[in-house]
């Protein structure tokens, strides 16, 4: 039986007192790819936020097991280290940092938490030029300042392109597809599958069943009113495809909601 | 000149009226006249003495002045420093500069320290007393620089003056670095740098001006430039006093036709420092930058008045001021640009950033434009901001830890500027202090 990576358990939290979590449950294990979907303010990227460590939000109840740890009381950095990364639906672009800067400053704060020697400007500039090739970027991206003037499109490849420079255990996707066309999703997606192994996991967030064709969740959880109301295969994201979100009201009228996956 | 700007002090003396402010004519009475120093050269002091006595130090009543308490300077003791002093451990060069600097240790023109051997023919650097007669100083010297107190006590009762002549379509590659460098052992000490720097007709220079110090002193600074038709001028004023001592300074800049003036002014030090950069564009197609940067800490006051005057059509002037505040520090940023009605066609911009890092931090801001021209391109604005959060959490989930961040994004904000510098040394000297600074 594979690892468990991610352990969320009756995860309750607040946001300036308002409850915005309500008891979610969530279990990832190593090689696994799990897709949460649901309507806008359902709670899926607060969820994301909060597991990163965002730190406007109060978890107020409840568990956040990362390979074995509650990491609950852990700074936002201190989980990064340890293998978590989001990718951010809205990447910030920071005017003045070169994104070569960043990556490097980035790269070596993952370095010095692990105990390892920084690496010089010149060993990462190799490897970073290795690591363009899994988003297609071309190396004068580098050159840039963070994510300023990029397009949507630039700057989730450039989040994939951080995933591939941290390598983390597991991988949170917020809305990677959101704002994309076809051929940057299909760059995004590649990046992200040539990244997957079986000892890491990876979490997808999304509103729209197309990114699921391109990166294959092996399940699918549904939340709605910052709860996981209902969890399936793959289908049940095609199933929201046909049917709308709509038909879950429903379901969740006739029968009392359970989380799934505990 | 088509423009009269009114100085705040000259509005208020009437004629004959002799004020003898206490302060002012004590550190004149300091003040030795240079025998050696030619006699139209006294002449001129001579008159700035009878016009200083109709002036007072400014108060918070002066428009101009009306952000910053002057009190604490004025109460201080400053005397004319002794002896010559030799230059203290620190080992503030720069290598691109090695053989092209230019040192004045209190006020005085220090040969062992200074090395010229890197300059090329067709420029003369040096004090005013070794000018050679060809070079006509009478021209320039105190045309520029205005009539306000503090610019009145520096011609008035200056000694040494530092010379930068450019001939006529002479490049110079090599940066020439001039540095003030004041010290103050037993006594406070009072010094009156001194500069002109004539770029003539299709010259160009890159010009670094730096003044730096030990111990508790007052520097008041005066810098005339003048720039010829055609001719380009970058200007790197670095102003990294130590923290007890007071700078004034002014930055004197007048413009002919289509010549280029850029100055990139950093205020790191001083306990009070206030900067007046005043450029006069007289000619047509004249372009003006004006960037600075101040980073103020601790009870630190740091205030830079600027005035950009044009008077003739197709002018260009870009300025971009940004302050970073900490503690109970306190910036002042004034941007004044004329735009008369003969200069038509300018493009003006004007911006004044500031990066706020504590709650007990006080920022002024007042950019002003006063366009009277109907057919220009002119826009002004000023921002006051933190850092933020969202970008920090986004920085700490790439593993960095609170305190990394907010620094990078502090060097962020600062290299905005810092990148204009022209040397490669200097801006990582720079960047560097800046870290240090704001660390505690």
């Amino acid at each position: 039986m594979s690892e468990t990576i991610l352990s969320v358990r009756n995860l309750t939290a607040s946001i300036d007192g308002t409850p915005i979590l309500q008891g979610v449950n969530l279990e990832i294990k190593a090689g696994e790819v799990h897709a949460i979907m649901g309507r806008n303010g359902s709670g899926k990227s607060t969820l994301s936020k909060i597991i990163a460590g965002h730190p406007d939000y109060e978890v107020t109840g409840g568990e956040i097991i990362y390979q074995g740890k509650d990491v609950v009381d852990l700074e936002p950095n201190e989980r990064a280290n340890s293998g978590i990364f989001l990718a951010f639906q809205y990447p910030l672009a920071i005017p003045g940092v070169s994104n070569l800067d960043f990556m490097r400053v980035a790269y070596n704060a993952k370095r010095k938490y692990q105990g390892l020697e920084e690496i010089d400007t010149f060993d990462f500039e190799d490897l970073i030029e290795e690591k363009l090739e899994v988003v297609k970027m071309k190396s004068s991206f580098l050159e840039r300042s963070l994510n300023e003037g990029f397009s949507g499109g630039e700057k989730k490849r450039n989040e994939i392109l951080q995933m591939a420079l941290l390598d983390p255990t597991l991988t949170i996707l917020d809305e990677i597809d959101s704002g994309l066309d076809i051929d940057a999703l299909r760059i995004v997606s590649d990046g992200v599958n040539q990244l997957k192994t079986p000892e890491k996991a990876l979490l997808v967030i999304t509103h729209y069943q197309r990114l699921l064709d391109y990166i294959e969740p092996d399940f699918v959880h549904v939340m709605r009113e910052g709860k996981i109301v209902t969890s399936g295969g793959k289908e049940l994201a095609l199933e929201l495809e046909s049917r709308g979100y709509d038909f879950l009201d429903d379901k969740s009228d006739d029968k009392s909601t359970v989380g799934v996956g505990v | 000149m088509a423009v009269q700007i009114p100085f705040a002090n000259i509005a208020k003396v009437q004629e004959d009226t002799v004020v003898e402010d206490i302060f002012l004519t004590g550190l004149l009475q300091q003040c030795q006249v240079n025998q050696a120093a030619p006699q139209w050269l006294k002449d001129i002091r001579q008159q700035s003495k009878s016009w200083l006595s109709r002036l007072s130090v400014p108060t918070k009543k002066d428009e101009d002045w009306r952000f910053i308490d002057l009190s604490s300077l004025t109460a201080g003791k400053f005397v004319t420093p002794r002896n010559p002093v030799g230059a203290n451990g620190r080992s503030p060069l720069l290598p691109e500069t090695e053989n092209s600097r230019l040192v004045f240790i209190n006020g005085i023109y220090n040969d062992e320290l200074s090395n010229l051997a890197g300059l090329p023919q067709g420029i003369y650097v040096g004090n005013l007393n070794n000018l050679p007669n060809d070079y006509d100083a009478t021209k320039y010297f105190a045309q520029q620089s205005g009539a306000d107190a503090f610019t009145a006590l520096n011609t008035a009762g200056g000694d040494d003056v530092a010379v930068v002549w450019v001939n006529k379509n002479v490049a110079l590659e090599t940066p020439l670095h001039l540095m003030f460098i004041a010290h103050s052992e037993q006594e406070t000490n009072f010094t009156q740098p001194r500069t002109l720097v004539v770029a003539e007709t299709g010259s160009s220079i890159t010009l670094i001006e730096e003044y730096i110090g030990t111990g508790e002193y007052f520097t008041n600074a005066v810098t005339e430039l003048f720039v010829q038709g055609n001719s380009r001028v970058n200007h790197t004023r670095l102003q990294q006093e130590s923290y007890a001592s007071y700078h004034i300074g002014k930055t004197a800049v007048a413009q002919e036709r289509d010549s280029h003036y850029t100055i990139n002014e950093i205020n790191l030090g001083a306990k009070l420092c206030r900067h007046n950069p005043e450029v006069w564009q007289q000619g047509e197609q004249t372009e003006t930058n004006l960037n600075g940067l101040t980073v103020a800490t601790g009870e630190q006051i740091s205030d830079t008045h600027s005035i950009i005057a044009l008077s003739k059509p197709h002018g260009t002037t870009n300025q971009l001021h940004k302050c970073i505040v900490s503690d109970r520090a306190h910036t002042v940023f004034n941007g004044k640009v004329f735009v008369p009605k003969e200069a038509q066609l300018t493009d003006a911009t004007q911006l004044n950033r500031n990066l706020m890092l504590s709650p007990k931090a006080r920022i002024d801001t007042k950019p002003e434009l006063q366009i009277t021209a109907d057919n220009v391109k002119c826009a002004h604005g000023a921002t006051v901001s933190q850092l933020e959060a969202e970008e920090i959490f986004y920085l700490r989930s790439r593993g960095l830890s609170q305190a990394d961040a907010n620094q990078l994004l502090i060097d962020a904000f600062a290299a905005e500027i810092i990148d204009r510098l022209p040397l490669e040394s200097l801006r990582l000297k720079i960047t560097q202090t800046i870290e240090q600074k704001v660390k505690h």
